[in-house]
């Protein structure tokens, strides 16, 4: 018999465990990656086409003769950019991505595949009402869920994002106070932990922005509030749950007070995820509200977008409603495009995110009543049992039961050299995505946690002992092992100061080469 | 539930580490007036294979642009998009991340934006792109926005072959900023008069092409009267392609350049999700709005990306920011962005090639037609034809004969019933177009 | 040199003020990373929006801490921010203005008061 000896090793005794510098600068499965200016040329190109007739131009003198630049790639050169570039992101596919108020939840890949159906994804928005019928029937069925979930009698779909949700809701506000010669009522009240969007879009409605202190329990100031309230309020913008995680209890008393004056009340939706199916904010007085599809019924975030806002309104605000807007007309849907006198105008070139609203009901279908219910339960449940598990460890910061994130202050970390951003590193190293850092302002050095129902006990239980280990690891004075993270991700910490004080947003060819 | 890890078991025993006895426990600070008992009056969840079999009905009740002779533009373009596109943004690490706030771990999503901002600059003769916005039409409104703040003033004047719903869109935006608009009602060949009558008092002119009816403009003139008062030109693109063929905005002069990019890489989507494209010259770059992604180094020296500028956003500025946007179409940038990779410059130039051939060869043989007049000159991949009838009947009677044939101009604005915008792209075989010239021919009989 | 309890200083020469933000403002601000300044020959009430002062992490608005035209601003500081940071007393000045009430300067602080208002603000 001969035996071969001379295989490969398969102990790793021989192996030295020291770190080293490689060759090219790729970590095995962590590839650097040139930008496509530098490895692509202007004549190469991963599409094919059919040889051109030579037609005479219709261009007049018009036609292009400079060089444009633009890089091309053969189609597995570009995969493998794409790839590689990929591989530098998280995502919540990899692991817990706690960001607060985003709401990074599992987006089902069911999802995808039905808004790709030719009907939905092939079908362009002005083709003639008798060849979309299943597509107008959708944004029906949609709409029919987001009224009975939220407890309003109307929503405008055609917002694009959640920003953009909010200037409908707030011009619809600005119109109906028009409407009613109310130009004497132009302060929006603001509580200071309100998402930045709110104070912008209330200018952009000419609004002026009143702002509201919080209380010691993280909600509103009711006292400042009733000080503040007067002929001139147009109306409120509150988040709830608000951004520390909290439920503004004292809601339907905000709304009395605001409607006592002839205001509106404007709820930003972004964590309407902490109530489907328990709470109807319709039930709490609202006239308008809008929703993050992109949250709550998680269509995907796609690194920052798109997102998806239709906005709910009340009774007083639906004839302010934005076109174009789905009507059912006897045994069809028709599509109203011109505005009347009393909409306030078009918010996009055409209906909104159609490709969205594919995904999100078929989300709100798998779930269904008793599932929807049940991921708030789960929410619920998770953020708070995250809140507990910390509690030891961290700080906190307002402590009792929150709703679907906890919110923490950096006490715990005082006089440890440690800061909220350290800590934050730190985490990328241990391969969680950071939390919301610095956010809301009234909590300070904040950490703001938002599991979602998306994870399962398991995967929070290795989360916490995470967390706790290095809270622990802070207080014990070894700050060089927070300042230094994160290690082990693709690139260490950037330089942002330079980024802004010099900026670079494109490659050119004479100063990157 | 499918999408649920949690169980009873677990759900108990957190219960417990919480201290509250049921998760009811967890809502005590919802006024009870307002706490709902049961279950809402919608239906209970579904299997996968019963919401696939719902929704592929629904979608079955629609005709699909593909499905048959298809000749629509307007402001949405039907292009072939290589699978290798949506292959790559279904990937986890693009799909499923949120904005690259933590640049350590997000260079995948930065780099391509990188590489987006300067692909649009390339494409539209600019300096400087940020990283999108939601669509044409709402780029075009900030944009307006930006030349006020830019040129502190409050009046613009929009051109008639501006996309109507562009125009809507940017009304809808400044009407509670005291801003004026002069909005010239839209026709074909009528652009030049904005040239008439500009005064000092002007941030802006936003002139479109090619325009709404398919005419392409030379932006020059506009440039150089806009200029000659103070003011900024805006350059507006529904048709990115067509930047493969015609010369670039920023060429002829253009200030701030905006567009829908859906042609490249997005597709139809029934409106949306789209991505709109947005340029300046580098000296205004302070006052663009939206996300910007920009070049540093990290604690090593090694070049990587991060969003900067983002003093102008509202996180920062709240109600100073330069625009209430917080978002951009993120994975729509990315699809653009692998598309336009892949085309690369010489195949950007065929598709344009392509696209303007097919548009000839469909225009010569809809003109051949009796009482069919082509009524723009000049055209890309879109031109507008006179009919001797309403043309929204004939659109309806071709659609009986399953040939969508183009958008009556009545659908977007008034007083132009008889025009009809036709457009051609590279998926429109010789086949189509004779289907498409005897539906006409059908209807207009 | 005066100061004015929004951190900002001034320097009068003749009826010419200069203006710019102490050092302890320039330290709260973090790396200054642009300046947006005003345009020579604006005028201002005491208490406008001047200017702007962008970090990385903040923006704030310059207020003219006196009424006045502008006469002249730092276009240095337009290349290079950092030097608001490294001499915020010096060649970090943002503006100088033509006053037109020098009463207003009345009541501002001078470095010693300054110095116990920040040590009464903390």
């Amino acid at each position: 018999m001969s035996m071969n000896t001379q295989g490969r090793q398969t102990t790793p005794d021989a192996v030295s465990a020291r770190e080293h510098q490689t060759v090219s600068g790729n970590r095995g499965l962590a590839q650097t990656e040139k930008l496509i200016f530098e490895i692509g040329t202007p004549r190469r190109s991963g599409v094919d086409f059919p040889k051109l007739k030579g037609v005479k131009s219709r261009l007049g003198s018009m036609a292009r003769t400079d060089e444009i630049g633009l890089p091309g790639l053969s189609e597995p050169e570009a995969m493998r950019h794409y790839v590689r570039l990929s591989q530098k992101n998280y995502a919540i596919d990899m692991g817990v991505y706690p960001l607060g108020s985003c709401t990074m939840k599992h987006n089902p890949r069911l999802n995808e595949k039905m808004a790709r159906l030719p009907g939905f994804a092939d079908l362009h928005p002005l083709q003639p009402r008798g060849t979309v019928q299943g597509a107008l029937e959708l944004m029906d069925e949609l709409s029919h869920w987001i009224c009975t979930l939220t407890g309003m009698p109307v929503v405008a779909m055609s917002p694009k994002a959640g920003a953009h949700g909010e200037l409908c809701g707030m011009m619809a506000i600005r119109a109906a106070l028009d409407a009613k010669g109310a130009g004497h009522k132009r302060r929006v009240l603001v509580p200071e932990s309100a998402h930045g969007t709110n104070p912008a879009t209330a200018v952009l409605c000419g609004f002026s922005i009143d702002t509201i202190p919080a209380n010691d329990a993280g909600r509103v100031d009711m006292e400042a509030l009733r000080a503040k309230i007067g002929d001139d309020v147009a109306g409120i913008m509150l988040t709830n749950p608000n951004t520390c995680g909290l439920f503004e209890n004292d809601i339907i008393e905000i709304a009395e007070l605001i409607h006592g004056v002839g205001g509106y009340f404007y709820c930003d939706g972004a964590n309407f995820n902490a109530l489907v199916g328990r709470v109807r904010p319709g039930d709490l007085g609202i006239d308008a509200m809008h929703l993050n599809l992109h949250k709550t019924f998680s269509t995907p975030h796609g690194g920052g977008g798109p997102g998806s806002g239709p906005t709910v309104l009340s009774e007083a605000l639906a004839p302010f409603a934005p076109v174009p807007y789905v009507e059912k007309q006897g045994d069809g849907w028709h599509l109203v495009e011109n505005a009347d006198d009393k909409s306030f105008g078009r918010m996009t070139a055409f209906h909104g995110q159609m490709g969205m609203f594919t995904r999100a009901l078929s989300y709100m279908l798998s779930h269904g009543s008793d599932g929807l219910k049940q991921a708030t339960e789960d929410a619920v449940l998770n953020a708070n049992y995250v809140q507990a598990s910390l509690s030891g460890e961290m700080s906190p910061a307002f402590g009792g039961i929150c709703m679907h994130e906890a919110l923490f202050s950096d006490e715990f970390l005082e006089g440890t050299g440690v800061e909220t951003l350290d800590f934050a590193k730190a985490m990328i190293d241990e391969g969680y995505h950071p939390m919301t850092m610095y956010f809301p302002l009234v909590v300070k050095g904040a950490m703001l946690i938002e599991p979602t129902e998306s994870e399962s006990k398991a995967e929070l239980d290795r989360f916490i002992d995470v967390m706790n280990a290095l809270a622990k690891k802070a207080k014990s004075g070894d700050v060089a092992f927070f300042k230094a993270a994160p290690i082990y991700a693709p690139l260490r910490r950037l330089d942002e100061t330079r980024a802004a004080r010099k900026p670079v947003l494109r490659w050119r060819e004479e100063t990157t080469a | 539930m499918r999408y649920l890890p949690l169980n009873e078991n677990d759900r108990a025993a957190m219960l417990d580490v919480v201290g509250v006895k049921s998760v009811d426990d967890l809502f005590v600070d919802v006024p009870e007036a307002a706490r709902l008992d049961g279950l809402i009056d919608l239906p209970t969840h579904m299997t996968e294979a019963e919401v696939d079999a719902r929704l592929t009905a629904m979608a079955g009740k629609n005709r699909a642009a593909g499905a048959g002779p298809f000749f629509m533009g307007g402001g949405a373009y039907r292009h072939h998009i290589p699978a290798s596109v949506d292959h790559l943004i279904q990937r986890s690490e693009f799909l499923t991340a949120y904005t690259p706030y933590q640049p350590e771990i997000s260079q995948g999503t930065l780099q391509v934006l990188f590489e987006f901002q300067t692909q649009v600059a390339m494409l539209t003769g600019m300096d400087v792109a940020n990283a999108s916005m939601y669509d044409g039409s709402t780029a075009c409104g900030e944009a307006v926005l930006m030349a006020c703040r830019v040129k502190r003033r409050k009046k613009c004047v929009l051109a008639p072959g501006l996309h109507p719903h562009y125009a809507a869109v940017t009304e809808n935006l400044c009407q509670y900023l005291d801003i004026s608009l002069d909005i010239h009602a839209p026709a074909p060949g009528k652009d030049v008069d904005v040239l008439n009558g500009l005064d000092k008092d002007i941030a802006a002119i936003v002139v479109q092409s090619p325009n709404v009816f398919g005419e392409i403009i030379d932006l020059e003139p506009y440039a150089v009267a806009a200029h000659a008062v103070g003011a900024l030109l805006i350059a507006v693109f529904t048709e990115p392609v067509a930047l493969g063929a015609i010369k670039s905005p920023g060429e002829m002069g253009a200030d701030i350049v905006v567009g829908e990019g859906q042609s490249i890489g997005v597709g139809l989507n029934f409106g949306g999700p789209y991505v709109g494209l947005f340029a300046c010259r580098q000296k205004l770059v302070r006052q663009m709005p939206g996300r910007v992604c920009g070049e540093t180094v990290d604690a090593q020296g090694k070049r990587g990306y991060v969003l900067t500028l983002s003093t102008r956003e509202q996180h920062i500025r709240r109600e100073k920011a330069t625009s209430n946007i917080c978002t951009n179409s993120g994975l729509c940038t990315v699809a653009f962005s692998i598309h336009m990779t892949l085309l690369g410059e010489a195949g950007l130039r065929t598709l344009a090639a392509i696209n303007h051939e097919k548009a000839c060869m469909l225009a010569d043989k809809l003109t051949a037609i009796d009482g069919v007049e082509l009524v723009t000159d000049t055209f890309f991949n879109e031109f507008t034809l006179r009919l001797p009838k309403k043309a929204s009947d004939v659109v309806g009677d071709m659609v009986a004969q399953n040939v969508i044939g183009g958008l009556h101009a009545s659908r977007l604005m008034d007083g132009q019933d008889d025009l009809l915008i036709v457009c051609a792209t590279e998926t429109n075989s010789e086949a189509d177009m004779d289907a498409f010239v005897s539906a006409l021919k059908g209807a207009l009989s | 040199m005066k100061y004015t309890e929004d951190h900002e200083w001034i320097q009068l020469d003749g009826d010419i003020a200069t203006i710019g933000v102490s050092a302890h403002a320039a330290e709260q601000l973090g790396d200054v990373v642009y300046v947006e300044l005003p345009e020579v020959g604006a005028e201002f009430d005491k208490g406008d929006d001047a200017a702007v002062v962008e970090s990385v992490k903040a923006a704030s608005e310059i207020y003219a801490p006196l009424g006045g035209v502008i006469t002249a601003v730092n276009e240095a500081l337009e290349e290079t921010p950092e030097t608001v940071n490294a001499a915020p007393e010096t060649d970090g000045w943002f503006f100088k203005m033509k006053i037109s009430d020098a009463s207003e300067l009345d009541g501002m602080m001078d470095a010693e008061a300054y110095k116990k208002f920040l040590a009464s603000e903390d």
